[in-house]
C-alpha cells in the first residue's frame, strides 16, 4: 500500500493528478447522458410502487398449517406479484399483493384455496389501501424540497452561492439517476427505498462538502497571486482530496454492497435488495458526482465572476510573458491544458528554467498557493 | 495533562487539549449508558412490526347520526392520517395504519408498545366541544336530590367498575379514562383554574327540577341569545328534561347513551366528574366553539398548582367564537356562567367564567402525565371525521421474518469485515484507531437505541437497520477526514505530535460543516414528515450526532493519546504514519513518471 501512500503524496502536492476541472465537458456531457436515460426510462418504464403506496389486494384466511414461506409461494405464483404474509394470532394468515384488481383477486383467491386446503368461501378478501397514503409521500416532497432551500442558504453562508447552487445540482443528479436507475432495472419501490433514497441526501453532500471545504482553504487568497486560475486551484483541490474521496467512498460503499449481493443477492431477501440497491446507486452517484460535477460546475461559474476573469487574464498573461523568455513548451502544454499538472510547473517559473525533472520536484513542494499555510 | 511543557503553547488552535481527561468522561458516559440499559433490563432495541411483529386492530367505521353518507374515501383518509400521527405521535414508533376495504382501517402496532393506550387513542373520535351549561346537578337518577356534596360511595365503585368496562375495550369512551388512573388520587388535587376555575360549588338543589325544565330548553336559539330561560315546555325539552332525570352517569352504558345521536346544535344532557371523583351530570346548550377551532393542545404540568393540565391554543376563528362565548357567560348567575368543555359526549371539565378570554384555554380535571399528554396529543390532531368501533384484535407475525433480519445482520457484519480489512490494509496501525472509534459508536448507538425504545417508544425496522450499517461507513468517513489531514501534515514535513494537533482544527471544520449538512437533512425530514420517514430521519440525526460525539471525545484524544506511543510518532512502517511509505522523500529518485492509475470509475 506504500505504493497508494506515495501516490497519495503526490497527488497532495499535485505532481500527478487527473484534469478534472480541463476535461469537465466530458463529464458533463456523460452525466446529462445518464441524467437523460434515467429521466426516459422513469418516464416509459415508470415507478414498479410497492404495495406500501398503492394498495393492494388482502386476504384473510381461516386458521391453516400451512406457513408464511409457503403462502408467499403460492401467492407469488399465482398473482405474479410479491406478497406481504403474516400469521394472524388465530391461526389464520393476511396477505396483502400488490396491484391486483377484482377479477384477479378473485382467481388469485380461488388458487390459494385450493393450494392451503381450505374453503373458498371462507378467505375473507379485500382492497387494501395504502398504509404509505398519499400523505406521507406527499411530505416526504415538502420535506425534501424545505432541505434543499435550507441547504442552499447554508452552503451560500458557509461557502458561497455558486458552491450552494452547484452542490444543489449534484444533488438533484443523484437523486435522478437513482429514481432512474430503480425505473430501468424494475425493482419494486417500498418505503425501503425511499428511505435508502433520503439517505443520499446527506451523504452526497456530505462528500461534496468535503470537497468544497477544500476548495475555500485553496482559494483564500487566489487574488493575491498570480499562478493559477480558480479552475486549476479548484482541480487541485479535488486532488489534493481525491484519496480521501476514494477512500470514503470504498468503506461507505462496502457495507452496501455486503447488503446487496451477499444479503440480497444470495441470502435472497428482498427488502434488503431494495434499501441497498439505492443506496449503492445513490452513494456512487454521488462521490462521482462531487468529483466530476460539482467542484467543476463551481469553478464554471467562479470564472463567470469579473474577479476571477481579471485574474484568469493576468495569469495568461503572466505565462506567455515567461514563455517568452524561453519556456515555450512547458507553460504553452500548461495553458493549454489548465491545471493537468498544476501547482508544479508555474511554481516559480523564473528559476525552474533548468531541468524539467528536478523542476517538478522542487516545484512540488508547493508552499505558495493558499492551500497551506 | 501530561504534556503542556514544551512549545506546544504556540499554536493556538492545535493544542492538544487535555485527551486524557476527555477520554475518560467520555468513557464513563459509555459505561453509564450500558449500566443504565442492563439496569433498566432492556438490553434489545425494541423491533418494528415488519421484523417483530405485534397487534393488529381492525375498526369499522360507522356512520354518524346526522351524517349518513360520512364513510366516504376522503373521510377514511383523513382518519387515517389522524390515527397514524395519533399513534405515532413523535414519529419513532413504527405503527402502520391502512384502509382495508370500504370501511375499515388496519392498525398494526408493533410488539412491546402499550397497546392498551394504543387502542384507546386509535378509537377515540375526540370529537371536542365547548357548550354553556344550562344545569348540572349529581350523577344519580334521583332528581329532587339537592346536590350538597352528593358523594355517595357506591358510584365511586360504580365507577371502577365502569372503567373496567373501558379497559375491555367495548367502547371507545375516553373521556372517562383520563380520570380513571387518578380517580382517587386527584381528588384532593383540585384545581383551581386561575380564571377558568372550576365551580366545585355544589349545583343549588333549587335548579334540580324546575331549573332544569326551564333551561333545557328548545337549544337552537335562546342560549345562543341569552341563556335566559326560554320557558316554553315543548315536547322536546320535556322529553329532555325527563332524559336528564333519569340519566344515571355511574352506569357506563347511561354515559354512553346519554347523548348519542345528538348534533352540535342540540342540547344536550351529559355526564362528567368533578374534581371530587364524582359524577355530575349537565344539561348543555348547543356548541359554540369545536375541536377544529384548537390550534395545538399539549399536557403540561402546572407548577403551580401540581397537577396536570391541556392547554390549548385556538386559531383565529376559535379565539373569535371563545371571546363571545366567554364574553356573554360571564354575565351570567352560576351556574350558567360556566362552560363545559365536552369530549366525545362527556364533560371533561366544566369551569367558571369570569371575564372575557382570549385565545387559549385550558382544561384541569384529574388529569395525570399520561392522560394529559394523551388528550394532548389527540386535541392536536383533531378529531376523526367518523367514528370506529374496533372490531378484532390480533396478533400478526412479523412481515418480513427473522431470515431478513439475519441476513441483513451476516451481510452487515461481511460489510464491516471488508471495511476493516480495507482500513487495515491502507492506513495499518491507524485503522487501530479507527476500528477502536466504529466500535464505541457501535456501542453508543446500541445502547441508546435500546434506551430509546421503553422512553420514546423507538422501534427499529429492517430499513432503521441497513441504515445503521450504512451509518459505519459515513462514521468511518469522518476518520478517514482526519487520518488524511494528519499525514498531509506529515508530508509537509511534520513530525506526528504538532501534525495530530495541526490536523485537528482543519478537520474539525469539514467534519462539523458536512455533518451538519447530513443533521439539517435528519431534522427537515423529523420536522416536516410522518410516519416511517420520520422514523428514518430520527435514525440519520441520532447517528450523524453519535459521529460528532465519537470523533471529537474518543478519536481525537485517542489519537492524541496515541501520537506521543513510539510506535506512531516514530512512523514504524506498520503505523500507518510512516514519513517514507507517505512519500516524504527527498527529491532524489522523484522522475518524471506519468503515473496517475486513477481509476475515475472508482473515484
Amino acid at each position: 500500500m506504500s505504493r497508494l501512500g506515495v501516490l497519495g503524496a503526490r497527488l497532495y502536492r499535485g505532481e500527478v493528478g487527473y484534469d478534472f476541472v480541463g476535461k469537465r465537458k466530458i463529464w458533463y456531457g456523460i452525466s446529462i447522458l445518464i441524467t437523460i436515460t434515467a429521466i426516459v426510462g422513469l418516464a416509459v418504464r415508470g415507478l414498479h410502487l410497492g404495495i406500501e403506496f398503492q394498495g393492494g389486494a388482502v386476504f384473510t384466511t381461516p386458521s391453516t398449517s400451512a406457513t408464511v414461506t409457503q403462502a408467499q409461494e403460492i401467492t407469488q405464483k399465482a398473482s405474479g406479484h410479491p406478497a406481504i404474509v403474516q400469521k394472524l394470532g388465530s391461526g389464520g394468515l393476511r396477505i396483502q399483493v400488490t396491484e391486483l384488481d377484482t377479477q384477479q383477486a378473485n382467481a388469485v383467491k380461488s388458487q390459494l384455496a385450493d393450494s392451503l386446503k381450505v374453503d373458498e368461501t371462507k378467505i375473507n378478501a379485500d382492497l387494501v389501501g395504502p398504509n404509505w397514503g398519499e400523505t406521507i409521500a406527499n411530505k416526504a416532497w415538502t420535506g425534501l424540497g424545505i432541505f434543499m432551500i435550507l441547504v442552499v442558504i447554508y452552503l451560500a453562508i458557509a461557502f458561497e452561492w455558486r458552491m450552494a447552487l452547484a452542490a444543489l445540482i449534484a444533488l438533484i443528479h443523484d437523486l435522478t439517476i437513482t429514481v432512474g436507475v430503480y425505473a430501468l432495472v424494475g425493482f419494486e419501490v417500498t418505503p425501503g427505498t425511499v428511505i435508502g433514497l433520503l439517505t443520499i441526501l446527506g451523504y452526497s453532500l456530505y462528500d461534496t462538502v468535503v470537497v468544497f471545504d477544500s476548495l475555500k482553504e485553496g482559494t483564500k487568497d487566489i487574488t493575491k497571486q498570480t499562478r493559477w486560475t480558480y479552475g486549476e486551484i479548484a482541480n487541485r483541490s479535488i486532488n489534493s482530496t481525491l484519496v480521501r474521496s476514494i477512500n470514503t467512498t470504498v468503506v461507505a460503499l462496502l457495507p452496501v454492497a455486503g447488503l446487496l449481493f451477499i444479503g440480497g443477492g444470495v441470502l435472497g431477501a428482498g427488502m434488503l435488495n431494495d434499501i441497498s440497491l439505492s443506496l449503492f446507486v445513490g452513494l456512487a452517484a454521488g462521490a462521482y458526482s462531487s468529483i466530476f460535477i460539482a467542484t467543476p460546475l463551481v469553478a464554471d461559474f467562479k470564472e463567470r465572476d469579473p474577479k476571477m476573469r481579471a485574474l484568469r487574464k493576468r495569469v495568461l498573461a503572466k505565462r506567455e510573458a515567461s514563455a517568452a523568455k524561453g519556456e515555450p513548451a512547458e507553460a504553452g502544454a500548461d495553458a493549454g491544458a489548465p491545471g493537468a499538472a498544476v501547482g508544479s510547473d508555474e511554481d516559480d517559473p523564473q528559476d525552474a528554467a533548468p531541468a524539467v525533472a528536478g523542476q517538478r520536484g522542487r516545484g512540488g513542494r508547493g508552499r505558495s498557493t493558499g492551500r497551506r499555510r | 495533562m501530561a504534556a503542556p511543557n514544551k512549545g506546544k503553547g504556540r499554536k493556538p488552535a492545535g493544542s492538544p487539549g487535555r485527551p486524557g481527561r476527555t477520554l475518560v468522561f467520555f468513557l464513563i458516559a459509555m459505561v453509564a449508558l450500558t449500566g443504565g440499559m442492563f439496569w433498566s433490563g432492556h438490553v434489545t432495541p425494541r423491533l418494528g412490526i415488519d421484523l417483530a411483529g405485534g397487534t393488529s386492530i381492525t375498526l369499522e367505521a360507522k356512520n354518524t347520526p346526522g351524517k349518513p353518507n360520512a364513510i366516504n374515501k376522503t373521510n377514511m383518509d383523513t382518519a387515517v392520517s389522524i390515527i397514524e400521527r395519533r399513534v405515532n405521535g413523535l414519529g419513532v414508533s413504527e405503527a402502520e395504519v391502512q384502509t382495508q376495504g370500504e370501511k375499515n382501517i388496519i392498525v398494526n402496532i408493533p410488539r412491546g408498545t402499550n397497546e392498551k393506550q394504543a387502542r384507546e387513542q386509535v378509537g377515540t373520535t375526540a370529537q371536542l366541544f365547548f357548550r354553556p351549561v344550562l344545569t348540572y346537578q349529581a350523577g344519580t337518577p334521583t332528581a329532587p336530590k339537592p346536590s350538597g356534596s352528593p358523594s355517595p360511595g357506591a358510584s365511586a365503585d360504580k365507577g371502577d367498575a365502569a372503567d373496567k368496562g373501558d379497559k375491555a375495550g367495548e367502547t371507545a369512551d375516553k373521556p372517562s379514562d383520563p380520570a380513571k388512573p387518578s380517580a382517587d388520587a386527584t381528588a384532593q388535587g383540585r384545581a383551581v383554574t386561575g380564571a377558568l376555575t372550576a365551580d366545585e360549588t355544589p349545583s343549588p338543589g333549587a335548579s334540580s327540577d324546575s331549573g332544569g325544565s326551564d333551561k333545557g330548553s328548545d337549544g337552537k336559539d335562546s342560549p345562543k341569545d341569552s341563556p335566559s330561560p326560554a320557558p316554553s315546555a315543548d315536547p322536546g325539552t320535556a322529553a329532555l328534561q325527563k332524559k336528564f332525570e333519569e340519566l344515571d352517569c355511574t352506569t357506563q352504558a347511561a354515559r354512553t347513551k346519554a347523548n348519542q345521536g345528538t348534533t352540535p346544535k342540540d342540547t344536550i344532557v351529559a355526564c362528567g366528574k368533578n374534581t371530587q371523583g364524582q359524577w355530575e351530570k349537565y344539561i348543555l346548550g348547543p356548541a359554540e366553539v369545536e375541536g377544529t377551532d384548537v390550534d395545538d393542545a399539549q399536557g403540561v404540568f402546572d407548577q403551580q398548582r401540581g397537577m396536570w393540565i391541556v392547554t390549548m391554543d385556538f386559531t383565529g376563528a376559535g379565539t373569535k367564537k371563545f371571546q363571545s362565548i366567554t364574553g356573554k357567560l360571564s354575565q351570567q348567575q352560576p351556574p350558567m356562567n360556566q362552560f363545559a368543555i365536552v369530549l366525545d359526549g362527556n364533560v371533561v371539565s366544566a369551569p367558571s367564567v369570569s371575564q372575557r378570554l382570549g385565545g387559549s384555554a385550558e382544561i384541569s380535571g384529574s388529569f395525570d402525565q399520561q392522560s394529559a399528554q394523551d388528550l394532548g396529543n389527540i386535541l392536536s390532531y383533531g378529531a376523526l371525521p367518523l367514528s370506529f368501533q374496533e372490531q378484532s384484535v390480533t396478533t400478526v407475525t412479523p412481515a418480513l421474518g427473522g431470515e431478513q433480519l439475519e441476513a441483513g445482520l451476516i451481510a452487515g457484519a461481511i460489510g464491516l469485515a471488508l471495511v476493516i480489512v480495507y482500513l487495515v490494509a491502507y492506513y495499518r496501525g491507524l485503522a487501530a484507531i479507527a476500528i477502536v472509534s466504529l466500535i464505541a459508536s457501535g456501542i453508543l448507538t446500541y445502547t441508546i437505541m435500546a434506551l430509546l425504545g421503553p422512553a420514546i417508544g423507538f422501534a427499529l425496522n429492517l430499513p432503521a437497520v441497513c441504515g445503521a450499517i450504512v451509518a459505519i461507513g459515513i462514521t468511518a468517513d469522518s476518520f478517514i477526514v482526519y487520518f488524511e489531514r494528519i499525514r498531509d501534515e506529515i508530508r509537509e514535513g511534520r513530525t506526528l505530535r504538532p501534525a495530530v494537533e495541526r490536523a485537528w482544527p482543519r478537520a474539525r471544520r469539514t467534519i462539523l460543516v458536512s455533518d451538519f449538512v447530513s443533521f439539517l437533512a435528519a431534522a427537515v425530514l423529523f420536522l416536516v414528515t410522518v410516519g416511517k420517514v420520520q422514523g428514518f430521519a430520527f435514525t440519520l440525526g441520532l447517528t450523524t450526532l453519535l459521529d460528532v460525539v465519537v470523533v471529537f471525545f474518543f478519536t481525537k484524544p485517542v489519537m492524541t493519546l496515541l501520537a506521543r506511543k513510539k510506535f506512531f510518532a516514530g512512523g514504524h512502517s506498520w503505523s500507518g504514519l510512516d514519513p517514507k511509505r507517505l512519500g516524504v522523500q527527498p527529491p532524489l529518485r522523484r522522475s518524471r513518471r506519468i503515473s496517475a492509475p486513477i481509476d475515475p470509475k472508482e473515484a
